[in-house]
């Protein structure tokens, strides 16, 4: 049995980790009352920008250059919704198309449209002393790359922001009722466009995590809806910190069952574990509304569109 | 809410609106020009040789313009005019792509276990499936909008990932060709083809279809009691239910049916009238395209049938740049998405102007 | 220069010479108000005078086009809210700034830098109640408190702060009779401390009772500058409205005098309600057991309390809303002029011609003729003087009171199909100003005369006395007829019946 469970959660952890990043990152911004579809272009914005990164200087290199493109998606979405105060889906939808077109073209134009695997560096497991030697979960959970330790952290970090500091009460207060922030002297825009650069940014290292602790390489469109599983997630997670590392726990769970499902010898067409998440993220989405309460901003710029 | 740009039906006298409109899709056209010409400069590519290539895979010749573009504008038309109709009544169907692949099945699995009836009477049944299919699709992330609230940009795009999929297991299963080698389905007999166009290359008799169809639903638009009702719907649910008497979600529901129908009709045209067999990546995301159709066309199905001709273009000049220039083809969604982007911020400079700008900030979306 | 800032300095707050425009509109020109410590300074005006704005620039939500603000002496320029509260101003808005699903104690915190230290803020609530006389609930949701509540919410967010003037824009609007008083008496207290107070308000006697200096503002300027004692009703008044319009509560009362004496009409009545019970869209039950009619050719007019039922009885009584149970008997079709006319009435960025067209639309079939409606349209506006650039201009580019003059005539329309035997309207003169407001009143009046029932709710009760032939108040769900008579109104708002 302990063959099944150990690789399991080891790919439970190792899928959730972009997910939960991103959800991370998305959590922010609906907190703040918006909704960043363009989520899904910074996921593989970040991508791409690893594998640039990564190429030219490294693992280090490579995340970082990751955070930046994402940070860049973040950057075109702040200036559609809070300076030209444009539509936020649709403004958010374009910059997905955006980057699905322009890192496909970055990415022939610079690396040949062969579509061949290329070798780069990626991020080896870093096992934490003592947690790792923890029977059944310990590998699992304590060897991973170290980008797996900073989700693991963000939760708890968040979650502490958001109820110890006035930063954070600003913030929920702007996701609930802008007007009160405003007339409590909070720079309603200013937050905004701190949470969605911050989001942007965490969706770009999501990313550079698909490239350098995952794949390997870079394929176009290789963020294959993540960034809506991940807003998804946020819903599941009734936007709160701890339910978004659950929901991304849930998510990879998924995911990995179907490992687990062909190590004991099932054999189902392989699309239909494919699947899954997508199928999952709808159910997620209809089952959770009912009961989670949104932020009343997001809920009310929501409504305006039904 | 206005979550596009809906003018009143413009009422200048006739030849000072043909006049404005022309010079509009002038304005246009040269913007895409330039802005491919950045791009290719930016990307280190020879732009006169670039663009030459655009030119010629477009506009260059006959056959290029019958057998490139209009093939091309076709299924953007559908498309087009199903993403128009959605977005007028306040729906975010982003979910083209995958219903014009489930409407591209049910044409296929019904081309090939179908009798062949006599002459065009032959190809109803694939097409009526197509639609069928399409409108299932939608029905789908309808249903979920209008019992849970479920976000219909999110329950599109995940459809479409799965009708990806289910394409993609269709092919190597259930409608995998006779010798089991190749990830596609067998030919549809000639009598389910549609017929070509004499003397006008590969274009086929969907030309038709797609012009009379998007005629058709921008007459609905502007003419009709229906048409009003989508209209007011996306403009303002509130007071379209509570001044007009409006059965809002009815409404929604129909127009979110009838854009995945005409979505799905694409699907079938592609299939019967181009490819003549269903295998993945049929459709170079024209479902995604016809967003940045249907937005540059103001959501109304007549004009998007020049910007569906307009993208048309630039989807046959750009396999024709990646041919003789060395281009990657993907640089055409950088431009349509800039195109969107561009078109949703002129909106919204639009509307800030005539309401008049305030200090105070609160709400991004226009609600 | 210097002799202004001597001068100054001896003022809690003075702005002088301030423009204000948004877009083509010029909010204000050359407005001032000059506020004394120790004072209580009521800044009276019409509905769009632009108090509100001026007010709003002191308080740095908006910047003002030309003109100086100067705080205690010192000349201020304030980028935002959090400068002007820096500054020692507090504001406690129309529409209250809370979050409802946070707590007193939360919202009283918000606004702060660095950690947050909630016990900290509860105890300086505490020992505010204690100090003033406030009651607070540190630790309650300010979704579960009544409005006089959250007010004193506002105002602690002020007082926490160590604010030193207090605006108040129209802080009795939304209050029942007592409360206002309550209100009024603590402003009074806490002028005599020391501070002090702008209160801005339309209404002219409340103004007088509390007011040791008074600004009138018309149209943007400031026309009447004096002491309390030295201003009467009328000398208010004239400065408010300026250019003599009939005075309509001289010639009204006489004419539905007149009116009581002709013939009752023998239709019987439009509106029956028969014990019927109203829930809103959460399922909480508003209105209980109500009965009464209402006969062709009367005005209704109905008072209440934000929140007492009233939103829901307007909504049955035009077809928007199902009863819950009894019985409602109603034309088929009921005209309806909802408050909030920009969400609820109109297609903003469609033309008027489309937006006449709306009423009506969920049952049409078939084609439109846009011919017709376009004529039907014109002569809409030409019988009800809506100004605009044409039939087919956006409505958008209305006016506020155009627009909603043209939803009156939309739901007035008496022709063919659109014969209107019945029209409720909901606060229908709100942000409009005082010819417009006297147009639309005047069109109620027309249609009453022509044999319409009408029903109108404002959350203003003197506009309710002036309008209806009867009265009935909604309080906590309950239904009462009332006499015409304002203090009698007041106190069943209030839920209190017979005397005392």
């Amino acid at each position: 049995m302990n063959d099944v469970i150990e690789p399991f959660i080891a790919a439970t952890v190792r899928t959730a980790v972009p997910l939960g990043l991103a959800a991370f990152g998305e959590l922010l911004v609906e907190r703040a009352g918006l909704i960043n579809i363009g989520l899904e272009g910074a996921i593989l914005a970040g991508a791409f920008g690893a594998l640039v990164g990564a190429s030219a200087a490294g693992v280090g290199a490579g995340f970082a250059t990751a955070a930046l493109a994402g940070l860049f998606i973040g950057v075109l979405f702040a200036l559609c919704v809070v300076w030209i105060r444009a539509d936020q889906i649709i403004a958010g939808t374009a910059l997905t198309l955006l980057s699905v077109g322009a890192t496909g073209t970055l990415y022939r134009a610079f690396y040949g449209s062969g579509g061949a695997a290329l070798g780069i560096a990626t991020s080896e497991p870093l096992a934490i002393p003592g947690l790792s030697a923890l029977p059944v979960v310990g590998t699992a959970l304590f060897a991973q790359p170290p980008i797996t330790y900073v989700a693991y952290l963000t939760g708890p970090v968040m979650a502490w922001w958001f109820r110890r500091t006035h930063a954070g009460l600003a913030l929920r207060s702007i996701g609930e009722r802008p007007e009160a922030a405003e007339a409590a002297g909070i720079a309603v825009d200013r937050a905004r466009v701190m949470a969605i650069l911050v989001g942007g940014t965490l969706g770009g290292i999501a990313g550079g995590t698909l490239v350098l602790a995952q794949a390997g390489t870079f394929a176009e469109g290789m963020s294959a809806g993540r960034g809506f599983i991940a807003i998804a997630i946020v819903v599941l997670g009734r936007w709160t910190p701890h339910g978004v590392a659950a929901g991304a726990l849930l998510f990879g769970a998924a995911s990995a069952l179907q490992y687990a499902f062909q190590a004991m010898g099932w054999n189902a067409p392989y699309q239909l574990f494919l699947v899954v998440p997508y199928l999952l993220t709808l159910a997620a989405l209809a089952g959770a509304v009912g009961r989670a309460r949104a932020p009343a901003a997001l809920g009310r710029a929501l409504e305006a569109r039904r | 809410m206005a979550t596009a740009e809906r003018q009143a039906p413009a009422r200048r006298s006739g030849a000072n609106t043909a006049l404005h409109e022309l010079a509009l899709a002038a304005v246009v056209v040269a913007a895409i020009a330039g802005a491919t010409a950045l791009l290719l400069l930016a990307g280190g590519y020879p732009v006169g040789r670039g663009l030459a290539a655009l030119w010629s895979g477009s506009f260059g010749s006959w056959y290029a313009f019958t057998s490139a573009t209009l093939v091309r504008a076709v299924p953007l038309m559908l498309t087009g005019a199903a993403v128009a109709i959605a977005f007028r009544a306040g729906v975010l169907n982003i979910g083209a792509e995958g219903q014009l692949l489930v409407g591209a099945a049910a044409a296929v699995a019904l081309a090939l276990v179908s009798r062949e009836d006599p002459g065009l009477l032959a190809l109803a049944p694939p097409l009526v499936a197509a639609a069928a299919g399409g409108a299932v699709w939608a029905g789908v992330a309808a249903f979920l909008r209008t019992r849970y609230g479920v976000l219909e940009v999110i329950s599109t795009i995940m459809l479409n990932f799965v009708a990806t999929y289910v394409v993609s297991y269709l092919v190597r299963g259930p409608l995998q060709e006779p010798t089991r080698v190749y990830p596609q389905s067998a030919t549809i007999a000639d009598a389910f083809q549609l017929p070509r166009i004499s003397g006008a290359g590969r274009l086929h008799v969907g030309l038709l279809l797609a012009l009379a169809l998007a005629g058709v639903a921008g007459w609905v638009l502007r003419r009709t009691a229906v048409g009003f009702r989508i209209v007011a719907t996306g403009e303002n649910p509130s007071a379209a239910a509570s001044a007009g008497g409006i059965d809002v979600r009815k409404t929604t529901m129909h127009a979110f049916l009838v854009s995945g129908a005409l979505a799905g009709l694409a699907g079938g045209v592609e299939v019967l009238g181009v490819t003549f067999a269903l295998y993945e990546n049929i459709s170079p995301g024209y479902g995604y395209t016809a967003i940045a159709v249907a937005l540059l066309a103001r959501l109304d199905p007549w004009r998007g049938v020049a910007t569906a001709l307009l993208f048309g273009a630039l989807e046959a000049g750009a396999g024709a740049m990646q041919r003789d220039a060395g281009v990657p083809s993907t640089l055409v969604s950088v431009i349509e998405a800039a195109l969107i982007l561009a078109v949703v911020a002129a909106q919204a400079a639009r509307a800030r102007r005539l309401s008049g700008d305030s200090a105070v900030a609160i709400r991004p979306v226009n609600a | 220069m210097s002799e202004l800032s001597t001068l100054d300095a001896s003022l809690a707050l003075a702005l002088r010479d301030i423009d204000k425009r948004y877009g083509t509109t010029q909010a204000l020109a050359s407005a001032s108000l000059q506020v004394r410590p120790g004072t209580v300074h009521a800044l009276l005006g019409e509905n769009g005078a632009g108090k509100s704005t001026l007010m709003r620039i002191a308080y740095g939500m908006e910047r003002p086009d030309a003109g100086t603000l100067t705080v205690r002496g010192a000349t201020v320029r304030f980028a935002t809210p959090a400068e002007a509260i820096a500054r020692g101003i507090g504001m406690v808005h129309q529409h209250f700034t809370l979050v409802p699903v946070m707590t007193v104690a939360e919202n009283v915190a918000l606004g702060g830098r660095g950690r947050l230290d909630l016990p900290k803020t509860m105890a300086r609530l505490h020992e505010l109640t204690e100090r003033t006389g406030f009651e607070l609930d540190p630790e309650a949701k300010v979704e579960s408190l009544s409005i006089a509540a959250q007010q004193r919410v506002e105002i602690a967010k002020a007082l926490v702060r160590d604010a030193h003037l207090l605006v108040l824009d129209e802080p009795t609007a939304v209050l029942p009779p007592s409360e206002s008083e309550r209100l009024l008496r603590w402003l009074r207290d806490y002028a005599d401390a020391g501070h002090a107070v702008v209160l801005i308000t339309h209404k002219l006697r409340e103004a007088l009772s509390v007011a040791d200096d008074v600004t009138v503002l018309r149209r943007g300027r400031t026309v009447l500058e004096v002491p309390g004692s030295a201003a009467t009703i009328a000398s208010l008044t004239a400065a408010m409205i300026g250019t003599a319009i009939d005075d309509e509560s001289a010639t009204a009362p006489r004419a539905a005098e007149a009116r009581r004496g002709a013939p009752a009409a023998s239709r019987g009545p439009v509106f029956r309600a028969e014990r019927i019970t109203l829930v809103d869209t959460r399922g909480i039950v508003r209105l209980r057991d109500a009965s009464f009619i209402v006969e062709p050719g009367e005005i209704v007019g109905i008072a209440g309390i934000e929140g007492g039922g009233q939103r829901e009885l307007l909504r049955a009584l035009a077809g928007r809303m199902a009863v819950a149970s009894g019985t409602l008997s109603r034309p088929p079709i009921v005209g309806f002029v909802p408050e909030d006319r920009h969400n609820d009435a109109v297609l903003l960025d469609r033309s008027l011609v489309e937006n006449v067209a709306l009423r009506g639309a969920g049952a049409r079939r078939g084609f439109i003729d846009w011919q017709a409606f376009a004529s039907r349209t014109t002569s809409l506006m030409h019988a009800f003087d809506v100004r605009a650039p044409g039939a087919r201009a956006p409505m958008r580019t209305l006016s506020g009171g155009n627009q909603q003059k043209l939803v009156l005539a939309r739901e007035l329309a008496r022709d063919g199909a659109m014969e209107t035997q019945a029209i409720v309207v909901e606060n229908p003169t709100r942000g409009l100003d005082v010819r417009a407001t006297s147009d639309v009143h005047a069109r109620l009046r027309e249609a009453r005369d022509a044999g319409a029932a009408v029903v109108v709710y404002s959350s203003d009760i003197d506009e309710v006395l002036l309008l209806a032939d009867r009265v009935l108040v909604v309080c906590a769900g309950q239904l009462r007829a009332a006499p015409m008579e304002r203090e009698a109104v007041g106190r069943l708002m209030l839920g209190l019946h017979g005397d005392g």
